[in-house]
């Protein structure tokens, strides 16, 4: 027999290892959005609090803007909430929120104690429009254009690289277009 | 003795199955087809957050909302496919527990049938060429050597 042959079980074994050691290198927490490029599924979400207005995908239409999920049980929220209360401030674009899986009035409380960046915020409480958005954990933000596409799905907290680097200039490119 | 053991390994291989089911008992259907579908279902489906847990094994909150998810589509009408497919279209083929055949998954299916049918031919190859050397003629220096051991047999 071709002693060749004899060498194709090592190949296969090194072409087997090489490809789990790519896989070793990817992050098994990250899952691609399905959202991409695809119009917000419809929503009418209850306000936080009597009066408040509520949010609905339709207020989302018109401009480019971010839809960020969180909530006051969320540690990592509570970190990423300075940086969106920057971008609040900057006016750069509009922020609207959607308040995950809150015990009633929690959400309410959690703003009013560190700030509501939100121009509007709805209430999630039964965790139905997370789903609908392929939500994995919070927070997680979605970059809207004017015409109610979702155009980028950020999962984890905007830190100032992030906002600086990815959101910024996909804001720039949306509002040249 | 033998018993004892033997009811032990059955009890453990029967045991994960039911102390870590999560769907509560307010979660039951009262239909009693469309649970036995539902909990088809939640087995099928993974749990987004704990990865891999099915929706069945996690109790995670959001395995609670896609069980509720799951049970609201069957009180709609949907087939098991259709329940799949609508999460499927918000969470990818990564929702499913077990990967869809297609393009890029086929090589994962196949890989059995082929490193099997690859080991065969190559136990088949490796068996012809053994019977192959067994059944050759004797060529001159063997033939010497084998009256030689004769001879010497012969002697002894």
């Amino acid at each position: 027999m071709n002693r060749v042959f004899l060498f194709v079980p090592l190949a296969i074994v090194a072409v087997t290892l090489v490809y789990f050691g790519l896989g070793l290198r990817q992050d098994p927490s990250s899952i691609p959005s399905q959202m991409i490029d695809r119009p917000l599924p419809a929503f009418d979400l209850a306000g936080l609090e009597d009066g408040d207005p509520g949010l609905s995908n339709t207020d989302l239409l018109g401009q480019v803007s971010l839809l960020n999920v969180f909530g006051s049980w969320c540690p990592p929220c509570a970190i990423e909430h300075p940086m969106l209360m920057q971008i609040s401030r900057s006016g750069r674009v509009p922020l609207y929120g959607v308040d995950w899986r809150d015990e009633p009035g929690a959400g309410a409380a959690w703003l009013a104690r560190h700030g509501n960046p939100y121009q509007r915020v709805g209430d999630d409480a039964q965790g139905r429009l997370a789903i609908d958005l392929g939500i994995t954990g919070a927070p997680e933000t979605f970059l809207v254009d004017a015409e109610g596409r979702v155009r980028h799905h950020h999962v984890g907290i905007i830190t100032e690289e992030v906002w600086r680097n990815t959101l910024l200039p996909m804001i720039e490119e949306l509002e040249r277009s | 003795m033998r018993l004892v053991s033997l009811i032990v390994l059955a009890l453990l291989a029967v045991a994960p199955v039911h102390a870590f089911t999560a769907p509560q008992p307010d979660e039951q259907m009262d239909d009693a087809i469309l649970e036995a579908r539902a909990r088809g279902l939640y087995r099928d489906l993974r749990c987004v957050v704990c990865q891999s847990q099915s929706i069945d094994e996690s109790n995670a909150p959001l395995a609670a909302d896609m069980r509720a998810i799951v049970r609201e589509r069957l009180l709609a009408g949907d087939s098991d496919a259709e329940v799949r497919a609508w999460l499927q279209t918000r969470y990818g083929d990564y929702v499913l527990m077990s990967p869809p055949v297609q393009g890029n998954t086929i090589l994962l299916w196949l890989f059995p049938v082929l490193a099997l049918g690859g080991g065969g031919v190559a136990i088949i190859f490796f068996l012809r060429g053994q019977s192959a050397r067994a059944d050759a003629p004797l060529d001159a220096d063997e033939a010497a050597e084998l009256a030689r051991l004769r001879d010497e047999e012969g002697q002894a």
